[in-house]
Protein backbone atom coordinates (compact mmCIF):
# COMPACT_ATOMS: atom_id res chain seq x y z
CA UNK A 1 0.00 0.00 0.00
CA UNK A 2 2.63 2.45 1.05
CA UNK A 3 4.64 1.52 -2.05
CA UNK A 4 1.77 2.50 -4.30
CA UNK A 5 1.42 5.72 -2.33
CA UNK A 6 5.12 6.38 -2.89
CA UNK A 7 4.68 5.96 -6.64
CA UNK A 8 1.71 8.33 -6.67
CA UNK A 9 3.58 10.91 -4.60
CA UNK A 10 6.58 10.66 -6.96
CA UNK A 11 4.39 11.23 -10.02
CA UNK A 12 2.67 14.14 -8.27
CA UNK A 13 6.00 15.71 -7.36
CA UNK A 14 7.21 15.32 -10.91
CA UNK A 15 4.09 17.03 -12.24
CA UNK A 16 4.26 19.73 -9.59
CA UNK A 17 7.87 20.81 -9.95
CA UNK A 18 8.18 20.26 -13.69
CA UNK A 19 11.90 19.50 -13.39
CA UNK A 20 14.11 19.64 -16.42
CA UNK A 21 16.49 16.78 -17.03
CA UNK A 22 20.11 17.85 -16.51
CA UNK A 23 21.99 17.73 -19.78
CA UNK A 24 24.49 15.16 -18.48
CA UNK A 25 21.74 12.75 -17.47
CA UNK A 26 19.71 13.08 -20.62
CA UNK A 27 20.85 9.93 -22.45
CA UNK A 28 20.70 7.79 -19.27
CA UNK A 29 17.39 8.67 -17.67
CA UNK A 30 15.10 6.75 -20.07
CA UNK A 31 17.21 3.60 -19.78
CA UNK A 32 17.40 4.03 -16.02
CA UNK A 33 13.63 4.31 -15.76
CA UNK A 34 13.15 1.10 -17.76
CA UNK A 35 15.75 -0.68 -15.65
CA UNK A 36 13.95 0.46 -12.49
CA UNK A 37 10.67 -0.83 -13.93
CA UNK A 38 12.35 -4.20 -14.45
CA UNK A 39 13.48 -4.24 -10.83
CA UNK A 40 9.96 -3.34 -9.68
CA UNK A 41 8.36 -6.17 -11.63
CA UNK A 42 10.99 -8.56 -10.35
CA UNK A 43 10.20 -7.40 -6.80
CA UNK A 44 6.47 -7.92 -7.22
CA UNK A 45 7.06 -11.40 -8.53
CA UNK A 46 9.38 -12.22 -5.64
CA UNK A 47 6.81 -10.89 -3.18
CA UNK A 48 4.11 -13.12 -4.61
CA UNK A 49 6.53 -16.00 -4.50
CA UNK A 50 6.89 -15.27 -0.80
CA UNK A 51 10.63 -14.68 -0.98
CA UNK A 52 10.73 -10.92 -1.17
CA UNK A 53 13.63 -9.29 0.61
CA UNK A 54 13.78 -5.53 0.84
CA UNK A 55 17.55 -5.53 0.89
CA UNK A 56 17.70 -7.55 -2.29
CA UNK A 57 15.17 -5.22 -3.87
CA UNK A 58 17.11 -2.07 -2.98
CA UNK A 59 20.34 -3.52 -4.27
CA UNK A 60 18.80 -4.84 -7.48
CA UNK A 61 16.97 -1.57 -8.10
CA UNK A 62 20.07 0.59 -7.71
CA UNK A 63 22.41 -1.80 -9.49
CA UNK A 64 19.94 -2.20 -12.38
CA UNK A 65 19.80 1.56 -12.83
CA UNK A 66 23.55 1.98 -12.54
CA UNK A 67 24.42 -0.87 -14.88
CA UNK A 68 21.92 0.32 -17.47
CA UNK A 69 23.38 3.82 -17.33
CA UNK A 70 26.89 2.39 -17.49
CA UNK A 71 26.12 0.33 -20.57
CA UNK A 72 24.71 3.37 -22.32
CA UNK A 73 27.70 5.42 -21.27
CA UNK A 74 30.16 2.85 -22.58
CA UNK A 75 28.11 2.56 -25.75
CA UNK A 76 28.26 6.30 -26.25
CA UNK A 77 32.01 6.26 -25.77
CA UNK A 78 32.35 3.46 -28.33
CA UNK A 79 30.06 5.19 -30.80
CA UNK A 80 27.37 2.50 -30.65
CA UNK A 81 25.24 4.28 -28.03
CA UNK A 82 21.94 4.14 -29.83
CA UNK A 83 22.30 0.48 -30.82
CA UNK A 84 23.39 -0.52 -27.36
CA UNK A 85 20.57 1.34 -25.64
CA UNK A 86 18.15 -0.35 -28.01
CA UNK A 87 19.64 -3.69 -26.98
CA UNK A 88 19.32 -2.84 -23.29
CA UNK A 89 15.70 -1.83 -23.80
CA UNK A 90 14.99 -5.11 -25.59
CA UNK A 91 16.55 -7.23 -22.86
CA UNK A 92 14.80 -5.33 -20.08
CA UNK A 93 11.53 -5.54 -22.01
CA UNK A 94 11.84 -9.32 -22.27
CA UNK A 95 12.54 -9.56 -18.55
CA UNK A 96 9.58 -7.34 -17.73
CA UNK A 97 7.33 -9.51 -19.85
CA UNK A 98 8.49 -12.76 -18.25
CA UNK A 99 8.09 -11.28 -14.76
CA UNK A 100 4.64 -10.01 -15.66
CA UNK A 101 3.77 -13.51 -16.90
CA UNK A 102 4.87 -15.01 -13.58
CA UNK A 103 2.80 -12.44 -11.65
CA UNK A 104 -0.19 -13.26 -13.84
CA UNK A 105 0.21 -16.97 -13.10
CA UNK A 106 0.32 -16.25 -9.38
CA UNK A 107 -2.76 -14.09 -9.30
CA UNK A 108 -5.01 -15.57 -11.96
CA UNK A 109 -3.63 -19.06 -12.42
CA UNK A 110 -3.38 -18.34 -16.10
CA UNK B 1 11.44 -19.29 -14.88
CA UNK B 2 9.66 -21.53 -12.39
CA UNK B 3 6.82 -22.84 -14.42
CA UNK B 4 6.86 -26.44 -13.19
CA UNK B 5 4.33 -26.53 -10.36
CA UNK B 6 1.22 -24.41 -10.47
CA UNK B 7 1.54 -21.64 -7.85
CA UNK B 8 -1.07 -21.34 -5.16
CA UNK B 9 -3.42 -18.55 -6.24
CA UNK B 10 -5.12 -18.05 -2.88
CA UNK B 11 -1.77 -17.62 -1.14
CA UNK B 12 -0.75 -14.98 -3.67
CA UNK B 13 -3.98 -13.01 -3.19
CA UNK B 14 -3.55 -13.21 0.56
CA UNK B 15 -0.11 -11.67 0.15
CA UNK B 16 -1.55 -8.89 -2.01
CA UNK B 17 -4.21 -8.22 0.61
CA UNK B 18 -1.62 -8.20 3.35
CA UNK B 19 0.51 -5.79 1.39
CA UNK B 20 -2.38 -3.40 0.82
CA UNK B 21 -3.87 -3.47 4.33
CA UNK B 22 -1.16 -4.51 6.74
CA UNK B 23 1.03 -2.12 8.66
CA UNK B 24 3.97 -1.09 6.51
CA UNK B 25 7.17 -2.75 7.55
CA UNK B 26 10.56 -1.10 7.33
CA UNK B 27 11.13 -2.82 4.00
CA UNK B 28 7.97 -1.36 2.57
CA UNK B 29 9.10 2.13 3.49
CA UNK B 30 12.28 1.59 1.55
CA UNK B 31 10.34 0.24 -1.39
CA UNK B 32 8.05 3.25 -1.23
CA UNK B 33 11.02 5.60 -1.29
CA UNK B 34 12.43 3.90 -4.36
CA UNK B 35 9.01 3.95 -6.03
CA UNK B 36 8.85 7.67 -5.33
CA UNK B 37 12.16 8.15 -7.07
CA UNK B 38 10.99 5.97 -9.97
CA UNK B 39 7.71 7.88 -10.40
CA UNK B 40 9.54 11.20 -10.25
CA UNK B 41 12.13 10.12 -12.80
CA UNK B 42 9.55 8.62 -15.12
CA UNK B 43 7.39 11.74 -15.13
CA UNK B 44 10.45 13.94 -15.63
CA UNK B 45 11.55 11.85 -18.60
CA UNK B 46 8.06 11.83 -20.11
CA UNK B 47 7.82 15.59 -19.81
CA UNK B 48 11.27 16.08 -21.29
CA UNK B 49 10.37 13.84 -24.20
CA UNK B 50 7.15 15.72 -24.84
CA UNK B 51 8.71 19.15 -24.40
CA UNK B 52 11.30 18.88 -27.09
CA UNK B 53 11.63 16.30 -29.78
CA UNK B 54 15.34 16.85 -30.32
CA UNK B 55 16.71 17.32 -26.83
CA UNK B 56 16.89 13.60 -26.08
CA UNK B 57 18.47 12.63 -29.38
CA UNK B 58 22.02 11.49 -29.93
CA UNK B 59 24.44 13.31 -32.16
CA UNK B 60 24.46 10.71 -34.92
CA UNK B 61 20.66 10.63 -34.90
CA UNK B 62 20.62 14.40 -35.32
CA UNK B 63 23.15 14.18 -38.14
CA UNK B 64 21.03 11.57 -39.90
CA UNK B 65 17.96 13.72 -39.41
CA UNK B 66 19.76 16.74 -40.80
CA UNK B 67 20.92 14.79 -43.83
CA UNK B 68 17.40 13.53 -44.44
CA UNK B 69 16.08 17.07 -44.27
CA UNK B 70 18.81 18.29 -46.59
CA UNK B 71 18.06 15.71 -49.24
CA UNK B 72 14.32 16.31 -48.89
CA UNK B 73 14.94 20.02 -49.31
CA UNK B 74 17.03 19.38 -52.41
CA UNK B 75 14.39 17.08 -53.87
CA UNK B 76 11.61 19.57 -53.21
CA UNK B 77 13.61 22.43 -54.72
CA UNK B 78 14.16 20.39 -57.86
CA UNK B 79 10.51 19.45 -57.93
CA UNK B 80 9.53 23.08 -57.61
CA UNK B 81 11.75 24.05 -60.53
CA UNK B 82 10.21 21.30 -62.65
CA UNK B 83 6.71 22.38 -61.77
CA UNK B 84 7.50 26.02 -62.51
CA UNK B 85 8.81 24.95 -65.90
CA UNK B 86 5.66 22.95 -66.56
CA UNK B 87 3.54 25.90 -65.50
CA UNK B 88 5.45 28.20 -67.84
CA UNK B 89 5.03 25.76 -70.73
CA UNK B 90 1.33 25.33 -70.09
CA UNK B 91 0.83 29.08 -69.80
CA UNK B 92 2.64 29.62 -73.09
CA UNK B 93 0.63 26.99 -74.89
CA UNK B 94 -2.60 28.30 -73.42
CA UNK B 95 -1.69 31.80 -74.63
CA UNK B 96 -0.98 30.38 -78.09
CA UNK B 97 -4.28 28.52 -77.99
CA UNK B 98 -6.09 31.69 -76.96
CA UNK B 99 -4.55 33.58 -79.88
CA UNK B 100 -5.55 30.79 -82.26
CA UNK B 101 -9.07 30.80 -80.84
CA UNK B 102 -9.35 34.59 -81.26
CA UNK B 103 -8.08 34.34 -84.83
CA UNK B 104 -10.49 31.54 -85.65
CA UNK B 105 -13.37 33.41 -84.07
CA UNK B 106 -12.62 36.50 -86.18
CA UNK B 107 -12.46 34.37 -89.31
CA UNK B 108 -15.70 32.66 -88.34
CA UNK B 109 -17.43 36.03 -87.84
CA UNK B 110 -16.27 37.24 -91.26
CA UNK B 111 -17.35 34.01 -92.90
CA UNK B 112 -20.71 34.07 -91.11
CA UNK B 113 -21.40 37.53 -92.54
CA UNK B 114 -20.38 36.36 -96.01
CA UNK B 115 -22.50 33.22 -95.69
CA UNK B 116 -25.38 35.28 -94.36
CA UNK B 117 -25.73 33.24 -91.18
CA UNK B 118 -25.04 36.18 -88.86
CA UNK B 119 -26.66 39.61 -88.68
CA UNK B 120 -24.44 42.54 -89.70
CA UNK B 121 -24.27 46.27 -88.95
CA UNK B 122 -22.56 49.05 -90.84
CA UNK B 123 -22.92 51.98 -93.21
CA UNK B 124 -24.61 51.42 -96.53
CA UNK B 125 -27.52 52.29 -98.76
CA UNK B 126 -31.27 51.67 -98.78
CA UNK B 127 -32.58 51.35 -102.35
CA UNK B 128 -36.33 51.56 -102.90
CA UNK B 129 -37.69 50.45 -106.29
CA UNK B 130 -41.27 51.40 -107.07
CA UNK B 131 -42.92 50.10 -110.20
CA UNK B 132 -46.68 50.66 -110.17
CA UNK B 133 -47.08 48.63 -113.36
CA UNK B 134 -45.18 45.64 -111.95
CA UNK B 135 -42.69 45.81 -114.79
CA UNK B 136 -39.53 45.21 -112.79
CA UNK B 137 -38.92 41.46 -112.80
CA UNK B 138 -36.05 39.13 -112.00
CA UNK B 139 -33.73 40.55 -114.64
CA UNK B 140 -33.35 44.09 -113.32
CA UNK B 141 -33.42 42.70 -109.76
CA UNK B 142 -30.49 40.37 -110.43
CA UNK B 143 -28.79 43.22 -112.20
CA UNK B 144 -29.21 45.44 -109.15
CA UNK B 145 -27.73 42.76 -106.86
CA UNK B 146 -24.79 42.24 -109.23
CA UNK B 147 -24.10 45.97 -109.40
CA UNK B 148 -24.13 46.19 -105.62
CA UNK B 149 -21.75 43.22 -105.32
CA UNK B 150 -19.50 44.81 -107.91
CA UNK B 151 -19.42 47.94 -105.77
CA UNK B 152 -18.27 45.92 -102.79
CA UNK B 153 -21.49 45.30 -100.88
CA UNK B 154 -20.73 42.97 -97.99
CA UNK B 155 -24.23 42.09 -96.84
CA UNK B 156 -27.44 42.48 -98.80
CA UNK B 157 -31.02 41.88 -97.79
CA UNK B 158 -34.25 42.47 -99.71
CA UNK B 159 -37.42 43.72 -98.02
CA UNK B 160 -35.86 42.76 -94.70
CA UNK B 161 -36.82 39.12 -95.23
CA UNK B 162 -34.33 37.61 -97.65
CA UNK B 163 -30.57 37.65 -97.20
CA UNK B 164 -28.79 37.61 -100.53
CA UNK B 165 -25.80 35.25 -100.42
CA UNK B 166 -23.59 33.44 -102.93
CA UNK B 167 -26.14 30.71 -103.59
CA UNK B 168 -29.12 33.07 -103.91
CA UNK B 169 -31.16 32.93 -107.09
CA UNK B 170 -33.80 35.27 -108.51
CA UNK B 171 -36.82 33.99 -110.43
CA UNK B 172 -40.14 35.21 -111.82
CA UNK B 173 -43.25 33.24 -111.16
CA UNK B 174 -46.36 32.90 -113.36
CA UNK B 175 -48.21 35.74 -111.63
CA UNK B 176 -45.50 38.30 -112.35
CA UNK B 177 -44.11 38.19 -108.81
CA UNK B 178 -40.37 38.14 -108.13
CA UNK B 179 -38.98 35.37 -105.95
CA UNK B 180 -35.55 35.28 -104.33
CA UNK B 181 -34.46 31.84 -103.07
CA UNK B 182 -38.02 30.73 -103.80
CA UNK B 183 -39.52 33.33 -101.53
CA UNK B 184 -41.95 35.88 -102.91
CA UNK B 185 -40.82 39.51 -102.67
CA UNK B 186 -43.62 42.02 -102.42
CA UNK B 187 -43.52 45.41 -104.09
CA UNK B 188 -42.14 47.96 -103.50
CA UNK B 189 -38.70 46.36 -103.33
CA UNK B 190 -36.40 47.61 -100.62
CA UNK B 191 -32.79 46.53 -101.02
CA UNK B 192 -30.50 47.22 -98.08
CA UNK B 193 -26.78 46.81 -98.69
CA UNK B 194 -23.86 47.29 -96.30
CA UNK B 195 -20.69 48.67 -97.83
CA UNK B 196 -19.13 52.01 -98.72
CA UNK B 197 -22.33 54.04 -99.03
CA UNK B 198 -20.99 56.49 -101.62
CA UNK B 199 -19.67 53.74 -103.91
CA UNK B 200 -22.91 51.81 -103.61
CA UNK B 201 -24.89 54.97 -104.43
CA UNK B 202 -22.77 55.49 -107.54
CA UNK B 203 -23.23 51.84 -108.55
CA UNK B 204 -26.98 52.39 -108.74
CA UNK B 205 -27.13 55.89 -110.16
CA UNK B 206 -24.54 55.81 -112.94
CA UNK B 207 -25.75 56.54 -116.45
CA UNK B 208 -27.23 53.41 -117.97
CA UNK B 209 -27.26 51.74 -114.60
CA UNK B 210 -30.08 50.34 -112.51
CA UNK B 211 -31.86 53.67 -112.06
CA UNK B 212 -32.01 54.33 -115.78
CA UNK B 213 -33.15 50.78 -116.50
CA UNK B 214 -35.99 50.96 -114.00
CA UNK B 215 -37.06 54.36 -115.20
CA UNK B 216 -37.15 53.03 -118.76
CA UNK B 217 -39.52 50.36 -117.46
CA UNK B 218 -41.74 53.05 -115.93
CA UNK B 219 -40.56 52.65 -112.34
CA UNK B 220 -38.73 54.84 -109.94
CA UNK B 221 -35.55 54.28 -107.90
CA UNK B 222 -34.75 56.05 -104.69
CA UNK B 223 -31.33 55.67 -103.03
CA UNK B 224 -30.67 56.76 -99.48
CA UNK B 225 -27.21 56.69 -97.89
CA UNK B 226 -27.37 55.51 -94.29
CA UNK B 227 -24.69 55.82 -91.60
CA UNK B 228 -25.79 52.75 -89.70
CA UNK B 229 -27.73 49.97 -91.30
CA UNK B 230 -28.79 46.69 -89.78
CA UNK B 231 -29.07 43.58 -91.90
CA UNK B 232 -31.00 41.11 -89.78
CA UNK B 233 -32.38 38.63 -92.30
CA UNK B 234 -30.48 35.36 -92.18
CA UNK B 235 -29.78 32.85 -94.90
CA UNK B 236 -30.23 29.18 -94.22
CA UNK B 237 -27.02 27.47 -93.24
CA UNK B 238 -26.26 24.65 -95.63
CA UNK B 239 -23.54 22.07 -95.79
CA UNK B 240 -21.81 21.43 -99.08
CA UNK B 241 -23.08 18.06 -100.25
CA UNK B 242 -20.71 17.39 -103.13
CA UNK B 243 -17.93 19.90 -102.88
CA UNK B 244 -15.11 18.83 -100.59
CA UNK B 245 -12.15 20.96 -99.65
CA UNK B 246 -9.37 20.15 -102.12
CA UNK B 247 -5.97 19.50 -100.58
Amino acid sequence: MIAVLGLVVGVALGLLFEPTVPAGLQPYLPIAVVAALDAVFGAIRAYLDGRFDDKVFVVSFISNVLIAALIVFVGDQLGVGSQLSTGVIVVLGIRIFSNAAAIRRHLFHA
Amino acid sequence: MAEGKAPDTSKAWARVKHALTGRPSRGQWVVAALFLVLGFAAVTQVRATNDDDFAGMRRDELVTLLETLDSADERLTQQRAELAETQRRLQQSSERNQAAIDETRRAADTLAILAGTAPAVGQGVVITIEDPDETVLAGPMLNAIEELRDAGAEAIQVNGVVRVVAQSYVTDDANGAVRIDGREIKRPFVIEAIGDSHTLDQAVMFRGGLADQVEALGGEVDVEQVKSLEVTALAEEREAEYAQPAR
